[in-house]
């Protein structure tokens, strides 16, 4: 094992990826000459040269389709985008082409593709460049869309991504590319997508959270440990498809669920987890399903409003307790 | 495996039923064919058979109560069984249920029960508030192991919000430190219903007059509403319209005399006007079938019935019922009387019974007793006319230049004019008139 940042775990992936098979190129805006806006594809130009890494204009729905267009000629892309925030610009080629072009083709183009960049709130950014677009792709059939919670799974799963067929939208975050955590040093290290990751167990409730949301749900469930309730943490990895099968196993223990979700309320991933338990796991539940997510709003800008705006470890604990009906 | 016993449907126009008095105790034992309660329908208070053998597990409803039909009113089973599956199974499904007994009064001021031991964590038990009408409210997972472990849930005190029952109230009771539980026989009859208590005609007297008061309330019984959703389905779909004949009836007076005294010699019972009108009508109608026929609007057909079958409209205290005389233009005077008046007296004292009533494809009505000359009737669906009888007048009469004493008698056709048209009314009453001036023709 070893401790790597984030962006360092994400780079290896490229990187292995790029050594292994010469069709993987990566492009993006400041990716090859200034290393990367987040320093993520540090040293690649020098490793790969012009010719597979790539700067591009500030022209995201330009490089987005020159990469679907890539990838359906046989090559496997990685698109960097600065943040997520900018791909609204790039909806269309991501949603009518690369989303449809397998399907509306009969099978005879793939699209194997990575989209991947930071996503998210980060902080004082304003309404515009504060979004958490989860729910908007994974509301999209023929995408895939992974949202890691940490290095090793950051790793494992954009090597995993970078390998599939199908787009791949790679959620990432401006706040998290500085983490550390250990990354498996297993040659090859490949996880496998769509696959849910149990990272604390308990008897009395289940938390459901993806990427930072995760590390809300944890601090959470060791708070309320400390009040003597045990929770099972579930980092679901990949939003679509979703591990519905883990969720299902572990309400089934603890007969309730909170589900932490940066998104905005309305039809968020929250809302679908919330679906899928209640219609497939309804005589086990005890509580009304929770969720803790952003506030119905825009982002605000001001320090104590963001704050307030996006979902707190309080806020979890407490929807938790609702459902254990303590007080 | 417990059986659930519902509201069955007992007329064809019944929608609920009211549970006036049980019959049975839970406990008793009963085989199939055996009464355990009665119900009061739209038409007549009538008896609940049940079809199974088995015993009498809980009365799910109380007396006084309105189910609709399919409603569940008893659960009958094996001694001790479970009953909470069928409970559960109903559940929010039923009718009022004992709502009418609910006290709504009492919940509200009732102590929470004693805390259980004395846990300190236990959580203060929730009464359960009476505004929503007393449904259960529990969690799924909590029914489920209710279900499971045997329990009814509808005897457990909720902890959760608004008395919600929930995983921690199942497994206490399980282990059997269940906070205290309503007494089991009024339980379920508390909590049952899932709507509000409303007004049963039984059980609730009509206020007493207070002074100050400009009316007085009086609930509306099941035959009312029937006679009200009946009648007025009728008058606003069926376009009526009215022909009305003047009948001499000096001959019928005298044949009936006649007939009335062999009557009374060979012991048999005495033959009326009406009698006299119902077989004239049946005969007629059988050369009439457009008028023994039904407009169906649903079924997108005009029907002729086959059998002449005259309803006969008959007064009670709460309203009226039509019992009816099948094959009428088959049967002879001295049966129809006799028909009639059985049918009549078991509508009066409320034994009459569905078969008595349904099936009409005509009917009269006879205001003539109160010396009513003529009015209109309103036609009881699905028949296509009805025939209101008025009072056999003295009147003076012309015959041959000379005024004379004569017996005459109104009648007025009512018809629904999408299936009888003007002409067909009429000549069908013409016949009718030609029998009551003739008598003798019904010989024929």
């Amino acid at each position: 094992m070893a401790e790597l940042q984030f962006r360092e775990a994400l780079r290896d992936a490229m990187t292995e990826e790029m050594v292994r098979d010469e069709n993987v190129f990566l492009m993006g805006e400041e990716v090859a000459e200034y290393d990367g806006a987040y320093k993520v594809s540090q040293g690649m130009l020098d490793q790969f040269g012009p010719k597979r890494v790539i700067d591009t204009p500030i022209s995201e729905n330009g490089f987005s389709g020159m990469g679907i267009g890539a990838a359906m000629m046989g090559l496997r892309p990685i698109v960097e985008f600065m943040t997520w925030n900018f791909t609204f610009v790039a909806f269309d080629q991501i949603i009518s082409n690369a989303a449809k072009m397998r399907y509306m083709s009969g099978g005879q183009l793939k699209v194997p593709i990575v989209f991947r960049g930071g996503n998210g709130a980060a902080g004082q950014l304003a309404a515009t460049h504060n979004n958490s677009t989860e729910a908007f792709y994974t509301n999209v059939p023929g995408l895939k869309v992974i949202a890691p919670s940490n290095p090793d799974d950051a790793k494992g799963l954009l090597k995993s991504a970078i390998r599939d067929d199908d787009p791949v939208l790679f959620m990432e975050s401006e706040v998290m590319f500085g983490m550390k955590g250990e990354v498996s040093d297993e040659e090859d290290y490949l996880l496998p997508i769509g696959k849910a990751r149990i990272a604390r167990e308990g008897d009395d409730i289940t938390l459901v959270a993806h990427s930072k949301s995760y590390w809300l749900a944890m601090e959470a469930a060791e708070e309320l440990a400390k009040q003597g309730y045990e929770a099972t943490v579930i980092d679901p990895r990949t939003l679509r498809p979703f591990d519905t099968e883990a969720v299902i196993d572990s309400v089934k223990q603890t007969n309730r669920l909170v589900i932490v979700d940066e998104c905005s309320p309305y039809g968020g991933i929250a809302s679908e987890v919330a679906f899928r338990i209640q219609s497939q796991c309804f005589d086990h539940l005890d509580a009304p399903i929770a969720r803790v997510t952003a506030k119905d709003t825009p982002a605000p800008y001001a320090k104590n409003l963001i704050e307030a705006w996006m979902p707190t470890v309080d806020e979890v604990i407490d929807a938790s307790k609702k459902a254990l009906y303590v007080n | 495996m417990a059986i659930a016993v519902e509201m069955p449907k007992m007329s064809d126009t019944m929608e609920e039923g009211v549970l006036v008095a049980w019959l049975a105790e839970e406990g008793d034992a009963v085989s199939a064919g055996d009464v355990v309660a009665q119900v009061e329908t739209d038409k007549a208070t009538m008896d609940l058979e049940v079809y199974d053998d088995g015993v009498l597990l809980k009365k799910v409803v109380a007396d006084g109560a309105s189910v609709p039909i399919g409603g569940l009113i008893a659960v009958l089973g094996k001694e001790g069984e479970d009953v909470s599956d069928i409970l559960a199974k109903y559940d929010g499904a039923g009718g009022d249920g004992a709502a009418a007994e609910a006290p709504s009064a009492e919940a509200a001021s009732a102590e929470p029960a004693a805390p259980s031991g004395d846990g300190a964590d236990a959580p203060q038990p929730v009464p359960t508030p009476a505004d929503d009408g007393g449904r259960i409210k529990a969690s799924p997972l909590a029914r489920r192991m209710a279900q499971e472990g045997g329990l009814d849930i509808a005897a457990l005190r909720g902890s959760g919000p608004d008395g919600r029952v929930v995983k921690r109230d199942v497994e206490a009771a399980l282990q059997g430190t269940a906070p205290a539980a309503p007494a089991p026989a009024q339980a379920p009859a508390e909590r049952a219903p899932d709507r509000a208590p409303r007004p049963t005609p039984t059980p609730v007297a009509p206020r007493p007059a207070v002074e100050g008061e400009t009316y007085e309330a009086i609930p509306i019984t099941q035959m009312r509403k029937t006679i009200a959703r009946r009648l007025a389905e009728s008058k606003f779909t069926a376009p009526h319209f009215y022909l009305t004949r003047e009948i001499d009836m000096a001959r019928a007076v005298e044949v009936r005399k006649q007939l009335n005294a062999t009557a009374e010699a060979q012991g048999l019972g005495k033959v009326s006007f009406n009698d006299l009108v119902t077989k004239a009508c049946a005969v007629a109608l059988r050369q009439h079938p457009n008028v023994n026929a039904s407009y169906l609007e649903a079924e997108g057909e005009i029907r002729r019935h086959h059998v002449v079958n005259v309803a006969v409209a008959v007064a009670v205290d709460e309203g009226l019922l039509t019992p009816v005389i099948r094959d009428a233009d088959r049967k002879g005077l001295a049966q129809i009387a006799e028909e009639t008046k059985a049918l009549a007296g078991k509508a009066r004292d409320k034994t009459i019974q569905p078969a008595d009533w349904e099936g009409s494809t005509f009917t009269t009505s006879n205001l003539g007793m109160f010396g009513i000359e003529e009015f209109t009737a309103i036609i009881n669906p699905p028949n296509a006319c009805i025939l209101a009888i008025g009072a056999i007048r003295d009147v003076p009469v012309v015959q041959d230049g000379e005024v004379v004493a004569g017996k005459r008698m109104k009648v007025t056709l009512s018809c629904d004019h999408r299936v009888v048209d003007g002409a067909t009314g009429a000549q069908f009453l013409q016949d009718v008139v030609r029998y009551l001036e003739e008598p003798m023709n019904l010989l024929l």
